[in-house]
Protein backbone atom coordinates (compact mmCIF):
# COMPACT_ATOMS: atom_id res chain seq x y z
CA UNK A 1 0.00 0.00 0.00
CA UNK A 2 1.96 2.75 -1.14
CA UNK A 3 -0.47 5.34 -0.60
CA UNK A 4 -0.93 4.41 3.22
CA UNK A 5 3.22 4.73 3.03
CA UNK A 6 3.24 7.80 1.97
CA UNK A 7 0.40 9.45 4.05
CA UNK A 8 2.04 7.81 6.95
CA UNK A 9 5.08 10.19 6.02
CA UNK A 10 2.93 13.23 5.43
CA UNK A 11 1.76 12.69 8.84
CA UNK A 12 5.05 12.40 10.48
CA UNK A 13 6.09 15.57 9.10
CA UNK A 14 2.94 17.44 9.38
CA UNK A 15 3.40 16.29 13.59
CA UNK A 16 7.39 17.79 13.09
CA UNK A 17 5.77 20.93 11.68
CA UNK A 18 3.07 21.38 14.75
CA UNK A 19 5.80 20.96 17.46
CA UNK A 20 8.33 23.32 15.41
CA UNK A 21 5.81 26.34 14.94
CA UNK A 22 4.60 26.10 18.53
CA UNK A 23 7.95 25.97 20.04
CA UNK A 24 9.22 28.73 17.89
CA UNK A 25 6.60 31.13 19.48
CA UNK A 26 6.24 29.77 22.92
CA UNK A 27 2.93 29.64 22.39
CA UNK A 28 -0.28 27.35 20.28
CA UNK A 29 -1.93 24.18 20.58
CA UNK A 30 0.02 20.77 20.27
CA UNK A 31 -1.90 18.60 21.89
CA UNK A 32 -5.43 18.27 19.98
CA UNK A 33 -3.19 19.10 16.99
CA UNK A 34 -1.01 15.99 16.82
CA UNK A 35 -4.39 14.08 17.60
CA UNK A 36 -5.46 15.41 14.19
CA UNK A 37 -2.98 14.99 12.60
CA UNK A 38 -3.55 11.36 10.30
CA UNK A 39 -6.82 12.66 10.02
CA UNK A 40 -6.38 15.97 8.34
CA UNK A 41 -3.70 14.71 6.23
CA UNK A 42 -5.72 11.79 5.42
CA UNK A 43 -8.58 14.11 4.70
CA UNK A 44 -6.43 16.68 2.41
CA UNK A 45 -3.96 14.60 0.68
CA UNK A 46 -6.27 11.39 0.23
CA UNK A 47 -10.11 12.24 0.12
CA UNK A 48 -10.99 15.85 -0.45
CA UNK A 49 -11.56 16.73 -4.17
CA UNK A 50 -10.23 20.18 -3.80
CA UNK A 51 -7.81 22.77 -5.98
CA UNK A 52 -5.42 24.49 -3.89
CA UNK A 53 -3.70 26.17 -6.34
CA UNK A 54 -6.73 27.73 -7.70
CA UNK A 55 -8.42 28.46 -4.15
CA UNK A 56 -11.38 30.67 -4.07
CA UNK A 57 -14.32 31.43 -1.55
CA UNK A 58 -16.95 29.91 -2.99
CA UNK A 59 -15.70 26.63 -3.60
CA UNK A 60 -18.34 25.80 -6.31
CA UNK A 61 -17.21 22.01 -7.50
CA UNK A 62 -15.31 21.03 -4.82
CA UNK A 63 -15.60 19.24 -1.18
CA UNK A 64 -15.24 22.03 1.65
CA UNK A 65 -13.77 21.79 5.10
CA UNK A 66 -14.07 23.78 8.00
CA UNK A 67 -11.93 23.57 11.20
CA UNK A 68 -14.56 24.40 14.03
CA UNK A 69 -12.54 23.60 16.82
CA UNK A 70 -9.97 26.53 15.98
CA UNK A 71 -7.29 26.23 18.57
CA UNK A 72 -5.66 23.18 17.00
CA UNK A 73 -4.93 25.89 13.97
CA UNK A 74 -1.02 23.97 14.03
CA UNK A 75 -2.22 20.93 12.14
CA UNK A 76 -4.38 22.94 9.75
CA UNK A 77 -1.70 25.58 8.80
CA UNK A 78 0.42 22.70 8.12
CA UNK A 79 -1.57 20.23 6.00
CA UNK A 80 -3.09 23.14 4.03
CA UNK A 81 0.68 24.41 3.11
CA UNK A 82 1.74 20.64 2.50
CA UNK A 83 -0.56 20.07 0.04
CA UNK A 84 -0.37 23.49 -1.85
CA UNK A 85 -2.56 25.86 -0.57
CA UNK A 86 0.38 28.50 0.80
CA UNK A 87 3.91 28.37 0.90
CA UNK A 88 5.53 26.03 3.32
CA UNK A 89 8.02 28.38 4.54
CA UNK A 90 4.78 30.72 5.81
CA UNK A 91 4.81 28.31 8.73
CA UNK A 92 7.41 29.97 10.46
CA UNK A 93 5.13 33.12 10.78
CA UNK A 94 2.94 31.50 13.21
CA UNK A 95 1.22 33.46 15.70
CA UNK A 96 4.07 36.57 15.02
CA UNK A 97 3.14 40.13 14.38
CA UNK A 98 1.89 40.48 11.28
CA UNK A 99 0.80 36.97 9.92
CA UNK A 100 -1.19 35.07 8.05
CA UNK A 101 -1.25 32.74 10.14
CA UNK A 102 -3.51 33.84 13.05
CA UNK A 103 -3.54 31.54 16.16
CA UNK A 104 -7.16 31.04 15.20
CA UNK A 105 -8.23 30.43 11.84
CA UNK A 106 -9.12 33.80 10.12
CA UNK A 107 -10.54 34.83 6.75
CA UNK A 108 -9.51 38.73 7.78
CA UNK A 109 -5.76 37.64 6.48
CA UNK A 110 -6.66 36.29 3.27
CA UNK A 111 -5.01 33.13 4.10
CA UNK A 112 -6.06 30.08 1.14
CA UNK A 113 -7.84 27.59 2.45
CA UNK A 114 -10.05 29.07 5.44
CA UNK A 115 -13.29 30.15 4.62
CA UNK A 116 -14.23 31.36 7.82
CA UNK A 117 -12.71 32.64 11.34
CA UNK A 118 -13.16 29.71 14.19
CA UNK A 119 -11.86 29.94 17.46
CA UNK A 120 -14.60 30.75 19.73
CA UNK A 121 -16.53 27.33 20.13
CA UNK A 122 -19.94 26.16 18.53
CA UNK A 123 -20.06 27.79 15.79
CA UNK A 124 -18.43 25.61 12.76
CA UNK A 125 -21.37 22.96 12.56
CA UNK A 126 -24.18 25.83 11.68
CA UNK A 127 -21.51 27.28 9.31
CA UNK A 128 -20.66 23.84 8.08
CA UNK A 129 -24.73 22.74 7.69
CA UNK A 130 -24.94 27.11 6.00
CA UNK A 131 -22.33 26.00 3.14
CA UNK A 132 -24.14 22.33 2.46
CA UNK A 133 -27.46 23.74 2.19
CA UNK A 134 -25.36 26.36 -0.43
CA UNK A 135 -24.45 23.17 -2.31
CA UNK A 136 -27.64 22.40 -2.72
CA UNK A 137 -28.93 25.25 -4.02
CA UNK A 138 -26.42 25.10 -6.65
CA UNK A 139 -26.84 21.61 -7.67
CA UNK A 140 -23.26 20.54 -6.20
CA UNK A 141 -22.63 17.19 -5.89
CA UNK A 142 -19.70 17.95 -4.01
CA UNK A 143 -19.73 17.28 -0.13
CA UNK A 144 -18.90 19.49 2.89
CA UNK A 145 -16.79 18.04 5.95
CA UNK A 146 -15.99 19.83 9.37
CA UNK A 147 -14.18 18.79 12.83
CA UNK A 148 -14.67 19.54 16.49
CA UNK A 149 -13.35 18.69 19.30
CA UNK A 150 -14.78 16.85 21.79
CA UNK A 151 -15.39 19.38 24.55
CA UNK A 152 -16.49 21.79 22.05
CA UNK A 153 -19.86 19.41 21.99
CA UNK A 154 -20.50 21.64 25.26
CA UNK A 155 -21.39 24.29 23.77
CA UNK A 156 -25.46 24.79 22.94
CA UNK A 157 -25.12 25.98 19.13
CA UNK A 158 -23.46 22.62 18.10
CA UNK A 159 -26.41 21.17 19.24
CA UNK A 160 -28.83 23.71 17.66
CA UNK A 161 -26.72 22.95 14.51
CA UNK A 162 -27.21 18.98 15.37
CA UNK A 163 -31.19 19.71 15.02
CA UNK A 164 -30.99 22.18 12.46
CA UNK A 165 -28.98 19.51 10.16
CA UNK A 166 -31.20 16.78 10.41
CA UNK A 167 -34.44 18.74 10.26
CA UNK A 168 -33.11 20.19 6.81
CA UNK A 169 -32.09 16.84 5.91
CA UNK A 170 -28.54 18.17 4.76
CA UNK A 171 -27.00 14.72 3.65
CA UNK A 172 -24.16 16.42 1.92
CA UNK A 173 -22.43 17.06 4.98
CA UNK A 174 -19.91 14.61 7.24
CA UNK A 175 -19.00 16.37 10.87
CA UNK A 176 -16.10 14.86 12.51
CA UNK A 177 -15.93 14.70 16.11
CA UNK A 178 -12.27 14.45 17.65
CA UNK A 179 -13.18 12.25 20.66
CA UNK A 180 -10.21 12.25 22.68
CA UNK A 181 -11.37 12.55 26.23
CA UNK A 182 -9.65 15.49 27.48
CA UNK A 183 -10.09 19.43 27.33
CA UNK A 184 -8.26 22.27 29.33
CA UNK A 185 -9.60 21.38 32.53
CA UNK A 186 -9.10 17.69 32.41
CA UNK A 187 -10.62 14.47 31.10
CA UNK A 188 -14.12 15.34 29.48
CA UNK A 189 -15.59 12.55 31.51
CA UNK A 190 -14.69 14.85 34.48
CA UNK A 191 -15.15 18.55 33.45
CA UNK A 192 -18.58 18.02 31.97
CA UNK A 193 -19.56 14.08 31.06
CA UNK A 194 -20.25 13.57 27.22
CA UNK A 195 -21.11 10.22 27.69
CA UNK A 196 -23.11 8.31 24.80
CA UNK A 197 -21.89 10.64 21.96
CA UNK A 198 -23.37 8.07 19.47
CA UNK A 199 -26.87 7.51 20.85
CA UNK A 200 -26.84 11.61 20.99
CA UNK A 201 -26.67 11.98 17.72
CA UNK A 202 -28.85 9.25 16.25
CA UNK A 203 -30.93 10.25 18.72
CA UNK A 204 -30.96 14.05 16.46
CA UNK A 205 -31.47 12.07 13.79
CA UNK A 206 -28.12 11.59 12.63
CA UNK A 207 -26.22 8.70 10.85
CA UNK A 208 -22.89 7.75 13.22
CA UNK A 209 -19.67 6.06 12.19
CA UNK A 210 -17.04 5.29 14.53
CA UNK A 211 -13.28 5.45 13.73
CA UNK A 212 -9.98 5.45 15.06
CA UNK A 213 -8.26 8.45 14.20
CA UNK A 214 -4.62 7.75 14.81
CA UNK A 215 -4.22 5.00 11.62
CA UNK A 216 -4.49 6.31 8.51
CA UNK A 217 -5.90 2.73 7.39
CA UNK A 218 -8.33 2.99 9.78
CA UNK A 219 -8.99 6.89 8.90
CA UNK A 220 -9.49 5.72 5.55
CA UNK A 221 -12.01 3.15 5.80
CA UNK A 222 -13.61 5.28 8.09
CA UNK A 223 -14.11 8.49 5.87
CA UNK A 224 -14.92 5.82 2.89
CA UNK A 225 -17.52 4.36 5.20
CA UNK A 226 -18.85 7.80 6.14
CA UNK A 227 -19.27 9.10 2.46
CA UNK A 228 -21.32 5.70 1.78
CA UNK A 229 -23.54 7.13 4.07
CA UNK A 230 -24.32 10.20 2.33
CA UNK A 231 -27.35 11.06 0.17
CA UNK A 232 -29.51 8.77 2.14
CA UNK A 233 -31.36 11.74 3.87
CA UNK A 234 -29.72 12.55 6.98
CA UNK A 235 -26.22 14.49 7.92
CA UNK A 236 -23.27 11.88 8.66
CA UNK A 237 -21.03 12.43 11.92
CA UNK A 238 -17.38 10.45 12.33
CA UNK A 239 -17.31 9.52 16.16
CA UNK A 240 -13.01 9.39 15.85
CA UNK A 241 -11.62 8.14 18.79
CA UNK A 242 -7.65 9.49 19.15
CA UNK A 243 -5.55 10.08 21.81
CA UNK A 244 -4.20 13.90 22.60
CA UNK A 245 -0.79 14.56 21.54
CA UNK A 246 -0.47 11.23 19.32
CA UNK A 247 2.65 10.82 18.02
CA UNK A 248 5.41 12.03 20.59
CA UNK A 249 5.60 10.02 23.41
CA UNK A 250 5.52 12.62 26.45
CA UNK A 251 2.49 14.63 24.99
CA UNK A 252 -0.06 11.65 24.89
CA UNK A 253 -2.66 10.95 27.46
CA UNK A 254 -2.56 14.18 29.02
CA UNK A 255 -4.61 17.36 29.19
CA UNK A 256 -1.26 19.02 30.01
CA UNK A 257 -0.30 19.46 26.23
CA UNK A 258 -3.52 21.23 25.48
CA UNK A 259 -1.61 24.88 25.12
CA UNK A 260 1.55 24.57 25.79
CA UNK A 261 4.62 24.63 24.08
CA UNK A 262 7.67 22.45 24.31
CA UNK A 263 10.87 24.13 25.97
CA UNK A 264 14.36 23.07 23.45
CA UNK A 265 14.92 19.70 24.94
CA UNK A 266 11.25 18.92 24.82
CA UNK A 267 11.43 19.82 21.22
CA UNK A 268 14.62 17.60 20.37
CA UNK A 269 12.65 14.41 21.55
CA UNK A 270 9.57 15.18 19.73
CA UNK A 271 11.41 15.63 16.38
CA UNK A 272 13.37 11.98 16.97
CA UNK A 273 10.13 10.19 17.60
CA UNK A 274 8.55 12.26 13.79
CA UNK A 275 11.32 11.72 11.02
CA UNK A 276 11.52 14.55 8.56
CA UNK A 277 9.94 13.40 5.59
CA UNK A 278 9.30 16.12 2.97
CA UNK A 279 11.73 18.40 4.37
CA UNK A 280 11.25 21.41 7.83
CA UNK A 281 10.19 24.69 6.77
CA UNK B 1 -44.62 70.16 6.71
CA UNK B 2 -43.92 69.26 3.11
CA UNK B 3 -44.08 65.92 3.89
CA UNK B 4 -47.64 63.73 3.84
CA UNK B 5 -48.27 60.82 5.34
CA UNK B 6 -49.74 58.40 2.75
CA UNK B 7 -51.18 56.35 5.54
CA UNK B 8 -49.67 54.42 8.44
CA UNK B 9 -47.35 51.30 7.85
CA UNK B 10 -45.00 49.51 9.79
CA UNK B 11 -41.65 49.41 8.56
CA UNK B 12 -41.36 45.33 9.19
CA UNK B 13 -43.37 44.83 6.23
CA UNK B 14 -41.49 47.46 4.18
CA UNK B 15 -38.59 45.05 5.27
CA UNK B 16 -41.14 42.13 3.86
CA UNK B 17 -41.92 44.16 0.59
CA UNK B 18 -38.17 44.89 -0.31
CA UNK B 19 -37.32 40.65 0.36
CA UNK B 20 -40.40 40.22 -1.82
CA UNK B 21 -38.93 42.02 -4.37
CA UNK B 22 -35.05 40.87 -3.78
CA UNK B 23 -36.78 37.18 -4.47
CA UNK B 24 -38.25 37.59 -7.90
CA UNK B 25 -34.61 39.82 -8.74
CA UNK B 26 -32.03 38.29 -7.41
CA UNK B 27 -31.76 34.43 -7.38
CA UNK B 28 -28.86 34.46 -4.97
CA UNK B 29 -31.11 36.22 -2.06
CA UNK B 30 -32.21 33.68 0.76
CA UNK B 31 -33.75 33.81 3.82
CA UNK B 32 -33.91 32.28 7.09
CA UNK B 33 -36.29 32.69 9.88
CA UNK B 34 -36.29 31.74 13.46
CA UNK B 35 -39.84 30.78 14.43
CA UNK B 36 -41.10 34.72 13.56
CA UNK B 37 -42.02 34.39 9.96
CA UNK B 38 -45.46 36.45 10.57
CA UNK B 39 -43.87 39.01 12.53
CA UNK B 40 -40.99 39.30 10.25
CA UNK B 41 -43.34 39.58 6.98
CA UNK B 42 -41.93 36.70 5.65
CA UNK B 43 -44.86 34.47 3.78
CA UNK B 44 -44.45 36.27 0.52
CA UNK B 45 -41.33 35.43 0.30
CA UNK B 46 -41.62 32.31 1.31
CA UNK B 47 -44.54 31.64 -0.80
CA UNK B 48 -42.71 32.49 -3.70
CA UNK B 49 -39.37 30.83 -3.40
CA UNK B 50 -39.92 27.75 -0.88
CA UNK B 51 -36.76 26.16 -1.91
CA UNK B 52 -34.71 29.69 -0.72
CA UNK B 53 -36.32 29.67 2.89
CA UNK B 54 -34.77 27.80 5.77
CA UNK B 55 -36.83 27.86 8.87
CA UNK B 56 -34.19 27.89 11.46
CA UNK B 57 -36.60 27.42 14.50
CA UNK B 58 -36.14 29.02 17.73
CA UNK B 59 -32.63 28.86 17.39
CA UNK B 60 -30.68 31.97 16.75
CA UNK B 61 -27.14 31.45 17.07
CA UNK B 62 -27.26 28.21 14.76
CA UNK B 63 -29.45 30.64 12.37
CA UNK B 64 -26.66 33.08 12.06
CA UNK B 65 -23.51 30.34 11.40
CA UNK B 66 -26.03 28.76 8.83
CA UNK B 67 -26.63 32.52 7.21
CA UNK B 68 -22.61 32.41 7.36
CA UNK B 69 -22.17 29.69 5.50
CA UNK B 70 -24.76 29.72 2.80
CA UNK B 71 -22.93 33.34 1.86
CA UNK B 72 -19.73 30.16 0.64
CA UNK B 73 -21.67 29.61 -2.69
CA UNK B 74 -22.60 32.50 -3.29
CA UNK B 75 -25.70 33.39 -1.47
CA UNK B 76 -27.16 36.42 0.16
CA UNK B 77 -28.79 35.05 3.24
CA UNK B 78 -31.33 37.30 5.62
CA UNK B 79 -31.62 36.00 8.93
CA UNK B 80 -34.96 37.61 10.35
CA UNK B 81 -35.55 37.65 13.87
CA UNK B 82 -36.78 40.25 16.65
CA UNK B 83 -34.24 42.73 17.12
CA UNK B 84 -33.08 41.87 20.81
CA UNK B 85 -31.92 38.14 19.59
CA UNK B 86 -30.83 39.02 16.18
CA UNK B 87 -28.18 41.28 18.50
CA UNK B 88 -27.56 40.23 22.07
CA UNK B 89 -28.34 36.94 21.82
CA UNK B 90 -26.07 35.93 19.09
CA UNK B 91 -23.22 38.66 19.75
CA UNK B 92 -20.37 35.95 19.98
CA UNK B 93 -21.82 34.56 16.03
CA UNK B 94 -22.27 37.48 14.81
CA UNK B 95 -18.79 38.89 15.80
CA UNK B 96 -16.98 35.76 14.56
CA UNK B 97 -18.76 34.45 12.39
CA UNK B 98 -20.39 37.19 10.24
CA UNK B 99 -18.11 40.50 10.99
CA UNK B 100 -14.52 39.21 12.00
CA UNK B 101 -15.31 36.64 8.86
CA UNK B 102 -16.99 39.57 6.82
CA UNK B 103 -19.06 37.59 5.11
CA UNK B 104 -22.61 38.98 3.01
CA UNK B 105 -25.12 38.13 5.36
CA UNK B 106 -27.91 40.35 6.15
CA UNK B 107 -29.41 40.17 10.52
CA UNK B 108 -32.78 42.01 9.92
CA UNK B 109 -33.75 42.92 12.90
CA UNK B 110 -37.18 43.46 13.46
CA UNK B 111 -39.47 45.26 16.63
CA UNK B 112 -36.38 47.15 17.92
CA UNK B 113 -37.12 49.79 20.45
CA UNK B 114 -39.80 50.73 23.00
CA UNK B 115 -43.12 50.51 20.24
CA UNK B 116 -42.48 46.36 20.50
CA UNK B 117 -44.75 47.75 23.38
CA UNK B 118 -46.76 45.45 25.21
CA UNK B 119 -44.40 42.40 25.44
CA UNK B 120 -41.85 44.63 27.78
CA UNK B 121 -38.31 45.39 28.50
CA UNK B 122 -36.97 41.61 27.52
CA UNK B 123 -38.21 42.16 24.00
CA UNK B 124 -37.66 46.16 23.35
CA UNK B 125 -34.10 46.60 23.29
CA UNK B 126 -32.55 49.67 23.20
CA UNK B 127 -29.00 48.48 23.02
CA UNK B 128 -28.57 46.81 19.77
CA UNK B 129 -27.26 49.75 17.37
CA UNK B 130 -24.44 50.44 20.12
CA UNK B 131 -23.38 46.53 19.91
CA UNK B 132 -24.02 46.16 16.26
CA UNK B 133 -21.67 49.49 15.64
CA UNK B 134 -18.88 48.60 17.48
CA UNK B 135 -18.09 45.59 15.24
CA UNK B 136 -15.60 46.47 12.32
CA UNK B 137 -16.95 45.62 9.14
CA UNK B 138 -20.91 45.79 10.26
CA UNK B 139 -22.95 48.46 8.68
CA UNK B 140 -26.20 49.40 10.91
CA UNK B 141 -29.47 50.70 8.83
CA UNK B 142 -32.26 52.23 11.13
CA UNK B 143 -34.72 53.48 7.98
CA UNK B 144 -37.42 55.30 9.20
CA UNK B 145 -40.39 54.38 7.44
CA UNK B 146 -42.21 51.84 5.68
CA UNK B 147 -41.08 52.96 1.93
CA UNK B 148 -37.43 53.69 3.17
CA UNK B 149 -37.16 50.33 4.93
CA UNK B 150 -37.89 48.62 1.68
CA UNK B 151 -35.46 50.45 -0.34
CA UNK B 152 -32.76 49.93 2.19
CA UNK B 153 -33.62 46.42 2.52
CA UNK B 154 -32.64 45.88 -1.61
CA UNK B 155 -30.00 48.21 -1.29
CA UNK B 156 -28.55 46.01 1.76
CA UNK B 157 -28.59 42.91 -0.67
CA UNK B 158 -25.96 45.11 -2.92
CA UNK B 159 -23.78 46.00 -0.43
CA UNK B 160 -21.02 43.26 -0.45
CA UNK B 161 -20.49 42.80 3.58
CA UNK B 162 -22.71 41.64 6.85
CA UNK B 163 -25.26 44.28 7.25
CA UNK B 164 -27.46 45.02 10.59
CA UNK B 165 -30.64 46.05 9.32
CA UNK B 166 -32.92 47.63 12.07
CA UNK B 167 -36.79 47.97 12.06
CA UNK B 168 -40.22 48.09 14.17
CA UNK B 169 -43.65 46.80 14.93
CA UNK B 170 -45.86 49.38 15.28
CA UNK B 171 -47.56 51.73 12.29
CA UNK B 172 -45.95 54.54 11.86
CA UNK B 173 -46.34 57.45 9.37
CA UNK B 174 -45.20 56.62 5.51
CA UNK B 175 -43.92 60.14 3.90
CA UNK B 176 -40.93 59.14 2.10
CA UNK B 177 -40.97 58.59 -1.47
CA UNK B 178 -41.99 55.46 -2.82
CA UNK B 179 -39.08 55.44 -5.28
CA UNK B 180 -36.60 56.66 -3.82
CA UNK B 181 -32.94 55.50 -4.42
CA UNK B 182 -31.22 53.97 -0.71
CA UNK B 183 -27.74 55.34 -0.59
CA UNK B 184 -25.77 53.12 2.41
CA UNK B 185 -23.86 55.99 4.21
CA UNK B 186 -25.71 58.93 2.63
CA UNK B 187 -27.73 60.98 4.82
CA UNK B 188 -30.93 62.59 3.79
CA UNK B 189 -31.49 66.46 4.46
CA UNK B 190 -35.20 66.83 4.88
CA UNK B 191 -36.10 70.26 6.00
CA UNK B 192 -33.04 72.89 5.59
CA UNK B 193 -32.79 75.58 8.60
CA UNK B 194 -30.32 77.62 10.11
CA UNK B 195 -31.00 77.83 14.02
CA UNK B 196 -30.48 74.12 15.08
CA UNK B 197 -29.54 70.81 13.46
CA UNK B 198 -32.31 67.69 14.41
CA UNK B 199 -30.43 64.06 13.74
CA UNK B 200 -33.08 61.72 13.85
CA UNK B 201 -32.83 58.11 12.91
CA UNK B 202 -35.81 55.34 12.36
CA UNK B 203 -39.47 56.14 14.44
CA UNK B 204 -38.00 59.03 15.54
CA UNK B 205 -37.52 60.74 12.15
CA UNK B 206 -41.09 61.60 11.93
CA UNK B 207 -40.84 62.87 15.47
CA UNK B 208 -38.27 65.11 14.79
CA UNK B 209 -40.01 67.11 10.93
CA UNK B 210 -42.96 67.88 13.79
CA UNK B 211 -40.69 69.03 16.30
CA UNK B 212 -39.38 71.15 13.30
CA UNK B 213 -42.67 72.38 12.80
CA UNK B 214 -43.19 73.13 16.28
CA UNK B 215 -40.32 75.52 16.69
CA UNK B 216 -40.77 77.29 13.23
CA UNK B 217 -44.34 78.69 14.74
CA UNK B 218 -42.02 79.77 17.93
CA UNK B 219 -39.71 81.25 15.28
CA UNK B 220 -36.86 78.89 15.42
CA UNK B 221 -35.73 77.19 12.23
CA UNK B 222 -33.94 73.68 12.34
CA UNK B 223 -32.73 71.62 10.11
CA UNK B 224 -33.65 67.96 10.10
CA UNK B 225 -31.33 65.58 8.58
CA UNK B 226 -32.54 62.00 8.43
CA UNK B 227 -29.30 59.70 9.63
CA UNK B 228 -30.96 55.95 8.29
CA UNK B 229 -27.00 54.63 7.81
CA UNK B 230 -25.63 55.06 11.68
CA UNK B 231 -22.69 53.25 10.58
CA UNK B 232 -21.10 54.24 8.40
CA UNK B 233 -22.01 57.46 9.63
CA UNK B 234 -22.36 60.45 6.77
CA UNK B 235 -19.48 62.63 8.80
CA UNK B 236 -19.54 64.71 5.85
CA UNK B 237 -23.67 66.05 6.05
CA UNK B 238 -23.68 66.15 9.74
CA UNK B 239 -20.57 68.45 9.65
CA UNK B 240 -21.60 70.69 7.07
CA UNK B 241 -24.78 71.20 8.63
CA UNK B 242 -23.43 71.61 12.06
CA UNK B 243 -21.20 74.56 11.10
CA UNK B 244 -24.10 76.31 9.66
CA UNK B 245 -26.58 76.25 12.74
CA UNK B 246 -23.99 75.55 15.71
CA UNK B 247 -26.25 73.16 17.54
CA UNK B 248 -27.71 69.49 17.61
CA UNK B 249 -30.59 67.57 18.84
CA UNK B 250 -29.94 63.49 18.24
CA UNK B 251 -33.22 61.55 18.07
CA UNK B 252 -33.41 57.82 18.46
CA UNK B 253 -35.48 54.90 19.97
CA UNK B 254 -31.78 53.85 22.02
CA UNK B 255 -30.38 53.94 24.81
CA UNK B 256 -27.96 57.48 24.72
CA UNK B 257 -25.46 55.05 25.37
CA UNK B 258 -24.08 53.66 22.21
CA UNK B 259 -26.66 55.08 20.03
CA UNK B 260 -26.59 57.80 17.30
CA UNK B 261 -26.52 60.73 19.57
CA UNK B 262 -22.80 58.92 20.85
CA UNK B 263 -21.46 58.57 17.39
CA UNK B 264 -22.23 62.18 17.00
CA UNK B 265 -20.57 63.02 20.08
CA UNK B 266 -17.49 61.30 18.71
CA UNK B 267 -17.50 62.87 15.58
CA UNK B 268 -18.17 66.64 17.10
CA UNK B 269 -15.99 66.69 19.87
CA UNK B 270 -13.55 65.87 17.45
CA UNK B 271 -14.38 67.78 14.36
CA UNK B 272 -16.16 70.34 15.26
CA UNK B 273 -17.30 71.05 19.38
CA UNK B 274 -20.82 71.88 19.25
CA UNK B 275 -23.81 72.04 22.30
CA UNK B 276 -25.54 68.64 21.84
CA UNK B 277 -28.66 67.41 23.45
CA UNK B 278 -30.04 63.76 22.83
CA UNK B 279 -33.40 62.46 22.98
CA UNK B 280 -32.51 59.25 23.82
CA UNK B 281 -33.19 56.83 26.93
CA UNK B 282 -31.10 57.22 29.45
CA UNK B 283 -29.94 54.00 30.83
CA UNK B 284 -32.64 52.44 31.71
CA UNK B 285 -34.72 49.28 31.01
CA UNK B 286 -38.40 49.69 29.20
CA UNK B 287 -41.83 48.13 30.67
CA UNK B 288 -45.17 46.84 28.80
CA UNK B 289 -47.30 49.72 27.52
CA UNK B 290 -48.51 51.06 24.43
CA UNK B 291 -46.10 52.75 21.88
CA UNK B 292 -47.21 56.31 21.94
CA UNK B 293 -47.56 55.76 26.12
CA UNK B 294 -44.01 54.13 26.05
CA UNK B 295 -42.39 56.85 24.28
CA UNK B 296 -43.83 59.50 26.27
CA UNK B 297 -43.04 58.00 29.52
CA UNK B 298 -39.53 57.49 28.65
CA UNK B 299 -38.73 61.38 27.20
CA UNK B 300 -38.24 60.50 23.00
CA UNK B 301 -41.37 61.89 21.70
CA UNK B 302 -41.67 64.88 19.68
CA UNK B 303 -42.09 67.40 22.69
CA UNK B 304 -38.91 65.94 23.99
CA UNK B 305 -37.31 66.93 20.58
CA UNK B 306 -38.68 70.75 20.96
CA UNK B 307 -37.73 71.03 24.29
CA UNK B 308 -33.88 69.67 23.36
CA UNK B 309 -33.61 71.92 20.69
CA UNK B 310 -34.56 74.67 22.95
CA UNK B 311 -32.10 73.70 25.31
CA UNK B 312 -29.55 73.73 22.79
CA UNK B 313 -30.19 76.95 21.57
CA UNK B 314 -29.12 78.15 24.94
CA UNK B 315 -25.81 77.02 25.22
CA UNK B 316 -24.80 78.32 22.05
Amino acid sequence: MAKIEELKEIASQVRRDIVRMVHAQNSGHPGGSLGCADFLTALYFEVLNHNPKNWNMDGIGEDLFFLSNGHVSPVWYSVLARSGYFPVKELSTFRTLGTRLQGHPTTAEHLEGIRIASGSLGQGMSVAAGAALAKKLNGDKNLVFSLHGDGELQEGQIWEAALFAAARNIDNYIATVDFNGVQIDGPTSEVMNLDSLKAKFEAFGWIVVEMEGNQIEAVLEGIDKAKAQTGKGKPVVILMKTEMGFGVDFMMGTHKWHGVAPNDEQLALALEQNKETLGDY
Amino acid sequence: MKYTNTGNKDTRSGFGAGLTELGRTNENVVALCADLIGSLKMNQFIEENPDRFFQAGIAESNMIGVAAGLTIGGKIPFAGTFAGFASGRVYDQVRQSLAYSNKNVKVAASHAGLTLGEDGATHQIMEDIGLMKMLPNMVVINPCDYNQTKAATIAAAEHVGPVYLRFGRPSVPNFTAEDQKFEIGKAVMLEEGTDVTILATGHLVWKALEAADQLKEQGISAEVINIHTIKPLDTEAVLNSVKKTGAVVTAEEHLMNGGLGDSIAQLLSRKFPTPLEMVAVDDKFGESGKPEELLTKYGIDTVNVVEAAKTVLKRK
